[in-house]
């Protein structure tokens, strides 16, 4: 399997490469709106994923990144600034959410983030001096690179291939590195990884922490391709799309939020036909996929994939002992 | 004076429908850890099917309100328990969550795309005459809301605390698996659970909805509130969930007049995190040990 996935991986980049030649307005600016919810699912995939703990604010980190963003770009500061004062910001909120919350029982940074999520909400909504209130902002410029204009869709698509991969790789990293198979420990035995010495609370600290950058990032991102904000597309409802695609995708998976954010973005888009009853259909087919299958669409995949192939098991006895 | 005390009797009537809501919610916690994200829409339901059965089949309100109790604990109760949870148990918690969060979507939607997006009036069950107390304005209709509310709440905790089924709720609640050596047959007590939750629901929904109309998107807010109170209050207690509930009825309508309007949803929020902050188990909990 390894033998092939750097094959598989290069494949996916000429995929993406070509996939918006050709296309319309429309395709690009959803193919574009997929990359950078990407972001933020692989961030929050980090979070539930690897670290084990629900953040119900990625959309409310998203808000941080995209209003830092505007604000500054409208003050003539280039964007590569703007975004990366977006990343630390965001980071350095979620060190100060996931601290006081990770003190105490597992289920807490939940509830808090979502408290922090709503209240995010109204202040954006209300501080209109600011924020524009609820009529947002307008009039963010496309960034220039060394005299190239993203202006065009197009160019904006490439502009967040770039970013995608940027982010993908450096979550690549960190999984890779000692620091992220410590989360894997984490994850799956917790009791034993604590007693060879890992501090559960200062891992899963700075994993929320850094998931939160991501949420930042996508957020940076979306000032320009949207090129206008306002509170709405930040509220608890996004936080918990974030979490539907994280989830349907499969948690825990490299690959999952990827997969995850392209179904909540593009199933919408295909269901199309079926008018108001795509919620319905929609809501009702995450149901029956979480009942049939936890770990989501890649979990699916796998568990087909052993029926048809069924995998070598030497002692099924060893998966109870673990639990111990 | 006057405007305090009718401002606290209107926020102690909100704040008993939301305890309701919350005592629910805890309770299906207690029983199965399900975070119940639905929570909000499991209030909402009910009132539609009073709808239903009034306008759609021609019944007296008081049938309705009785084929909407027995539709709530079929759907909201066996249903639910037997098609989502029951099979999501062994997973753990987080899949359920996300269940649950696409479940109050397909209610909501369901609910928009069947009966109407707009706000629809709903019967008053309780006249709605005003009364003078000493300068300030009661209505009826929020003293019989929190007398009703409170009712069914002193009446679980008395179904609970000194009857043998109540009892064998709690063991099941406690330690299922003790419970089960014991002879309690642990998952009928979870079914229990699930339909006094639908119960308190359609509670909820019958009192609240001649107040605030009833829509499809109702289930935001009380989710929400219901939510907050059951934290602040303490998440394994019932009587937590109940002052949670008073109390941030109290709160939210308090700060809507003397804070500030536009910053009214967010005092219990903040509430909420100084809650989590200072004392994580709730205002009457008592804490958990740590699972690790």
């Amino acid at each position: 399997m390894t033998r092939y996935q750097p094959i598989l991986i290069a494949l996916g980049i000429a995929a993406l490469l070509f996939a918006p030649i050709g296309q319309g307005n429309y395709i690009i600016y959803t193919l574009c709106s997929w990359l950078l919810f990407s972001i933020a699912a692989m961030g929050l995939n980090l979070t539930l994923g690897y670290a084990g703990q629900v953040s119900l604010a990625q959309a409310g980190f998203m808000g941080i990144g995209a209003y830092i963003t505007a604000l500054m770009t409208l003050n003539g500061i280039h964007w590569s600034v703007a975004a990366l004062i977006s990343i630390l910001s965001s980071f350095a909120v979620g060190l100060l959410l996931g601290y006081p919350a990770l003190r105490v029982q597992h289920h807490f940074l939940a509830f808090v983030t979502l408290a922090f999520n709503t209240l995010l909400f109204l202040v954006l909504r209300n501080e209109e001096e600011i924020t524009g209130g609820s009529f947002g902002l307008v009039g963010m410029e496309r960034p220039t690179f060394f005299g190239i204009s993203t202006d065009s869709n197009l160019a904006f698509y490439y502009f967040s291939l770039v970013c995608f991969l940027l982010a993908a790789a450096a979550m690549w990293w960190i999984l890779r590195s000692p620091w992220g198979r410590a989360f894997k420990a984490l994850r799956e035995n917790p009791i034993r990884a604590e007693s060879l010495g890992l501090k559960i609370r200062r891992q899963t600290l700075l994993a929320f922490a850094i998931g939160s950058a991501f949420g930042g990032l996508a957020g940076a991102l979306q000032t320009p391709l949207v090129q206008f904000i306002e509170p709405s597309s930040f509220a608890l409802i996004h936080s918990l799309k974030l979490l539907l695609m994280v989830v349907v995708g499969g948690s825990g998976f490299f690959f999952g939020p990827m997969l995850g954010a392209a179904v909540v973005i593009l199933l919408p888009e295909m269901l199309r036909f079926t008018e108001g009853y795509y919620l319905i259909i929609y809501s009702a087919l995450v149901i029956v996929l979480m009942v049939y299958s936890p770990n989501g669409l890649i979990g699916l995949g796998q568990k087909l994939a052993e029926k048809i192939k069924p995998r070598q098991e030497a002692r099924r006895d060893l998966k109870e002992g673990v639990q111990l | 004076m006057a405007e305090l005390i009718q401002i606290l009797v209107s926020g102690l009537a909100a704040g008993s429908i939301y305890a309701l809501a919350a005592v629910g919610f805890t309770l299906l916690w207690q029983a199965s850890q399900t975070i119940n994200f639905a929570q909000g829409e499991f209030v909402m339901l009910p009132a539609f099917f009073v709808l239903i059965g009034m306008t759609v089949l021609g019944l007296p309100m008081w049938t309705s309100i009785l084929l909407a109790l027995v539709l709530s604990l079929l759907i909201l109760g066996v249903a639910f328990k037997r098609l989502i949870v029951e099979p999501m148990l062994p997973h753990g918690t987080l899949p359920l969550v996300i269940a649950t969060i696409a479940l109050g979507l397909l209610l909501k939607e369901s609910v928009k795309e069947f009966y109407g997006a707009t706000a629809q009036p709903f019967p008053a069950i309780f006249p709605q005459t005003v009364y003078n107390v000493a300068g300030a304005s009661v209505s009826v209709q929020d003293i019989c809301n929190l007398v009703v509310s409170m009712l069914a709440i002193g009446g679980l905790q008395l179904f609970l605390n000194r009857t043998r089924t109540g009892r064998c709720m709690q063991a099941s609640a406690q330690n299922p698996a003790v419970a089960e050596i014991l002879g309690v047959n642990v998952k009928r007590m979870v079914l229990y659970t699930f339909l006094i939750n639908a119960a308190l629901a359609t509670i909820a929904s019958v009192l609240i909805s001649p107040i605030y109309l009833a829509k499809f998107s109702n289930g935001e807010t009380l989710g929400l509130v219901a939510f907050i109170a059951a934290i602040v209050g303490g998440f394994n207690q019932i009587r937590g969930a109940l002052v949670g509930g008073l109390l941030i009825g109290v709160i939210d309508n308090l700060s809507a007049v003397y804070i500030s309007a536009q910053y009214r949803s967010a005092m219990p929020l903040l509430l909420l995190i100084a809650i989590i902050l200072l004392r994580p188990q709730g205002l009457l909990g008592t804490p958990e040990g740590r699972t690790v």
